[in-house]
């Protein structure tokens, strides 16, 4: 006997993981991603050489089958060093977007939740963040303050919130008006429940592509404090100190500044390609257009 | 169209507000006496004095705050201490290498931009877009002075066509002038024009999809002049927000790549003054550079109501 089902039996929806591994810029952005991360990983139980071991004799050797990138004018090897350097870049960027996430996605939801005055002065606060030359006052505060790593990434950190904080809002914005929020307001529930139970899991996706988006941009925004020496101080390694070190010596070793510069291209290229392949698998719009 | 531009123009009034009370009080804020910070441990008791009584940091808060913002209203930018001339003079003096600067790095950035964005937009999906996009996505990822390095170990060590740094000043003529500045702006444009290429085409593509293309084309207009003229007019408001926020970035932004090809800008004087613990240049540098990017700002949003009719009508 057979069964006829009057309506069509649904397809079952593929998971995140599952449309995820089928687009290519999310597969490609997370290998690029679990390579740098890795390798920095890798750098705290082995490197081929000592990075703070100093070998003079051994002084700007170009790349060969013991030293594969080189080594720097202090005769350390570069590919040691890039890879202690990666260390510095993901730290810094990370807790850069934790604190820009940590204060701008609280402050976005309040003022959706709140609405009227509340909304206007933060999102007004925000203009007058966003008219700051981020750079230059990320160079202002780790000089007044010290360069140090922990300096650059509160100067880092300062210019993500209103970044979260409009992409908190805007996501928030367009939750508050479904059913189901009602739902929940009828339930008795308040703002800040709501908020916490309905708005945060719906906007969770936006906020991560932007967290990408952001750790990207920390990467490089590290890479420009070192390369003025504003960021990671010597003797700990950074990309940017290392392309610094790097400019005055491009006549005699011009593979110092190629090494440096390729890690931070892959490590952005990575970051980019996983924020774009989340958005394309979570938004299907954005995936038609592209 | 009216009630739309004065509330930008309040908006940016209150933006501006703001932000002079922040920058100020950022002197405040430094560890220890501003006067000692900028004068370094060394110095006499009186040497600090005088230079205390210079920035009148003996006077109430308000009544230096109120003085600053006067005195910046009448363009009186203060006195550099480590210059020991008009913050006025040398801003202008460096503002001859940063703004054509940025105006050219501009100019580069937007001629690649937007053919490239609108030439992807219409092969969707196909090997030319497929490359450019790819190429666009390693641009954004490159840092500017990495790229800068590359461009002069290319242009300037290998070839000799360019010298690799320094500004031989407009009255050494325009060309040599010029030949200095354009490392600095492909440096500046490159990643500027990859980011700007792809808000392009995904305005283009958004608009592409549009009923009125759809007429257009099947009433028989050509196609060039469909995607210059009904398409790209359309997309323009978002490419417009970005320009305007990569002209201000171009401004402040350029203070890495100025000091990569060691030119005097606003960018390397800012550098430089922050280094020196120049705070009066600093502060009033850093409120000037507000200001423009407020401006800019404005005038972006005025733009938005020239070519969108329906912003003049909204209140």
């Amino acid at each position: 006997m057979t069964i006829i089902a009057d309506e069509p039996v649904p397809e079952p929806q593929p998971g995140f993981l599952a449309l995820a591994l089928r687009n290519r810029s999310f597969v490609v952005g997370a290998l690029l991603t679990l390579f740098i991360a890795g390798m920095a990983l890798l750098s705290f139980f082995w490197t081929p050489y000592d990075v703070t071991k100093l070998v003079v004799a051994d002084r700007m050797l170009p790349p060969s089958s013991a030293h594969w990138f080189g080594t720097d004018q202090f005769g350390r090897d570069v590919l040691s060093m890039i890879m202690v350097g990666a260390r510095a870049s993901i730290a810094v960027a990370l807790v850069a977007v934790v604190i820009g996430m940590g204060v701008g996605v609280p402050l976005g939801c309040w003022a959706a939740a709140r609405g009227g005055i509340v909304d206007e002065v933060l999102m007004r606060f925000n203009d007058v963040v966003f008219a700051f030359p981020a750079l230059v006052m990320a160079i202002l505060i780790t000089a007044i303050f010290g360069p140090s790593a922990i300096n650059a990434i509160i100067a880092i950190g300062i210019f993500n919130i209103p970044v979260f904080a409009r992409v908190a809002r805007a996501g928030a914005l367009a939750i508050w008006p479904r059913e189901f929020i009602l739902a929940a307001r009828a339930a008795g529930k308040g703002k800040a429940r709501i908020t916490a139970e309905h708005i945060l899991p719906n906007i969770a996706n936006l906020l991560l592509v932007q967290g990408t988006i952001q750790f990207a941009l920390g990467v490089l925004a590290e890479a420009g404090l070192s390369y003025v020496g504003l960021g990671v101080q010597p003797p700990m390694p950074s990309w940017g100190r290392m392309l610094f070190d790097a400019q005055t010596r491009m006549m005699v070793a011009p593979t110092l500044a190629l090494f440096p510069g390729l890690a931070i291209v892959i490590t952005v290229l990575g970051l980019n390609l996983l924020g774009d392949g989340i958005s394309d698998v979570i938004d299907p719009k954005l995936r038609r257009q592209r | 169209m009216t009630a739309y531009l004065t509330k930008r123009l309040l908006i940016a009034l209150v933006t501006l507000a703001v932000a002079s009370v922040v920058v100020f009080s950022m002197i405040e804020i430094v560890p220890g006496d501003p006067a000692r910070l900028m004068l370094g441990m060394n110095a006499t008791a009186d040497a600090v004095q005088a230079l205390r009584d210079q920035m009148g940091l003996d006077q109430p808060l308000l009544v230096r705050y109120v003085d600053w913002v006067s005195r910046l209203l009448t363009f009186d930018l203060g006195k550099s201490y480590t210059y020991n001339v008009p913050v006025r003079d040398l801003v202008l003096e460096r503002s001859v290498v940063s703004l054509p600067l940025a105006m050219i790095a501009l100019a580069l950035s937007t001629l690649i931009a937007i053919p490239v964005g609108i030439f992807s937009a219409e092969r969707r999906g196909r090997l030319a877009d497929t490359i450019s996009m790819g190429a666009a996505q390693i641009g954004v990822a490159v840092p500017n002075f990495w790229f800068a390095l590359l461009l002069i170990y290319v242009f300037a060590v290998w070839l000799h066509m360019v010298p690799a740094g320094g500004f031989p000043g407009w009255s050494a003529g325009v060309w040599p002038a010029l030949k200095s500045l354009i490392l600095p702006a492909i440096a500046l444009a490159l990643p500027q024009a990859a980011i700007l290429s792809r808000v392009t085409r995904s305005a283009m593509l958004e608009v592409l999809g549009e009923d009125y293309i759809r007429t257009a084309r099947a009433k028989g207009m050509p196609r060039n002049v469909v995607l210059w003229h009904h398409a790209l007019r359309n997309a323009l408001i978002p490419v417009l927000t970005i320009l305007g926020l990569q002209f201000a970035f171009l401004l402040a932004g350029a203070i890495i790549i100025e000091n990569v090809f060691y030119l005097p800008g606003l960018g390397r004087l800012i550098f430089q003054a922050i280094t020196q613990r120049d705070l009066i240049v600093v502060e009033s540098v850093v409120m000037l550079l507000v200001a423009v990017v407020v401006l800019v700002n404005l005038l972006v949003d005025i733009s938005y109501a020239i070519v969108d009719p329906r912003l003049r009508t909204r209140r």
